[in-house]
């Protein structure tokens, strides 16, 4: 079987699960009701883009994993995830910032993706591809709310910038396995730029002049991760390493 | 009654029966979630979509069609899903839409008005299931399941959920 493909589905199933539990860390602890909904509304549409691509490589795999064993019984270093999405929620605004920085990504992949030769890649992406204009709009609009708000949220943003742009580099770094995916991430970048440049412009921001100078982390889509995924991994997969194959 | 003498239509008339668990409204007919029932000599196969990603309720329903296929007597069964063509609330029965109403939530608008990534775009204009004044305004674009906003009525007062377009 095609070991790259199943790599490349396993590295979107792993940013959508990381981001989605990343966001569930929120539930019941939004600054108010109506955002803590719209934030935990967008963790399980990510677990559920998360699924669909689980369920594929599993199929491909074909040695008898699972949806469940590609999720909760992989070692941090089988994870393929950007460094981005396991950042720490931090405050709001950091939370909304790696939301925007994130959405406006995988739009752009998506849109790529729902043409994609391999039919079910295709399907999943243009099946999520509505859910994450809704994220894209959301984490927008809150940018600018932000950025564009109070002296104190302005501050926040600026902080969450210097927290986050750092990871921003690996979206367009291809690993090996993508360098085959007919993905073309020069267009992405060029895309996810000029918004960046639109949003920030709104919201009073400026991006970091990055152009060639800024240093950049990579390596999650290698498997080699910031100290936080150790973290998250202890709590998403406690359930399935206390009580091995639990359901309810 | 043999399985070999059931019609599509019984069979569709069947699948009307199972509802939506979370919006027990409407049915997976209702919802346009059935998207084709094949029959391939003993085995028949029904095939389904659905209607978010991360929806809950699917897994519930791809049982509650294998219990009632079971019942019927069909021994080779499964339930597939596909998810392209994505679904959307175009394929909402107009049924469906009425009894949506009638059950306290606002059925989607015939058109869809805010699918694309514009900012702060106007809200769509949702009429109140309740009192039936389009003077509404949202208060949340999420709401209790992936498939609602949240909306409140200027009129009545009353907060009311909007199933939306998608």
């Amino acid at each position: 079987m095609n070991n790259d493909l199943i790599n490349y589905t396993l590295h979107l199933a792993d940013n959508s699960l990381i981001l989605g539990q990343r966001n569930s860390e929120w539930c019941g602890h939004g600054p108010i009701l109506e955002q803590d909904i719209a934030i935990t509304n967008i963790s399980l549409d990510l677990i559920g883009q998360a699924r669909n691509f689980y369920q594929y490589a599993a199929s491909l795999k074909a040695d008898g994993s699972t949806e469940d064993s590609l999720a909760y019984l992989k070692t941090e270093r089988e994870y393929k995830n950007c460094l981005l999405v396991e950042q720490p929620n931090g405050d709001w605004a950091q939370t909304i910032l790696r939301q925007f920085l994130f959405s406006n990504y995988q739009y752009l992949l998506y849109q790529q993706l729902q043409s994609h030769k391999d039919d079910q890649l295709a399907a999943i992406a243009e099946k999520s591809l509505k859910e994450v204009t809704y994220h894209l709009r959301w984490s927008s609009e809150w940018v600018i709310r932000l950025g564009d708000g109070t002296e104190e949220s302005h501050n926040r943003m600026l902080k969450a910038i210097d927290e986050l742009w750092r990871y921003t580099g690996e979206l367009f770094m291809p690993a090996d396995y993508e360098k085959e995916s007919g993905i073309e991430l020069t267009v992405i970048k060029d895309g996810w730029n000029k918004k960046v440049n639109i949003v920030f412009d709104d919201a009073t921001l400026i991006p970091p002049s990055g152009g060639g100078g800024a240093f950049m982390q990579s390596g999650g889509k290698q498997g080699k991760h910031t100290e936080h995924l150790g973290y998250i991994l202890t709590e998403l997969q406690y359930m399935q390493r206390a009580y091995p194959g639990c359901e309810w | 009654m043999t399985t070999s003498t059931i019609d599509k239509k019984t069979l569709y008339a069947y699948l009307d029966e199972i509802k939506d668990p979370e919006v027990p409204v409407l049915s997976i007919i209702d919802l346009g979630i059935v998207r084709d029932i094949v029959m391939h000599g003993e085995e028949i196969e029904i095939i389904i979509t659905p209607t978010y990603t991360g929806c809950p309720a699917m897994d519930m329903i791809a049982m509650h069609i294998r219990m009632m296929l079971a019942t019927l007597g069909f021994k080779k069964q499964k339930v597939t899903t596909v998810l392209s063509p994505a679904w959307t609330t175009d394929w909402m029965s107009e049924d469906g839409k009425r009894k949506l109403k009638e059950y306290g939530i606002a059925p989607p608008n015939p058109r869809q008005q805010v699918c694309d990534d514009k900012l702060f775009a106007a809200a769509e204009s949702v009429q109140c299931p309740l009192c039936n004044s389009y003077h509404t305004h949202r208060i949340s674009e999420f709401g209790s399941t992936a498939c609602k906003a949240l909306y409140q009525c200027d009129d009545c007062k009353e907060p009311f959920d909007y199933f939306k377009c998608h």
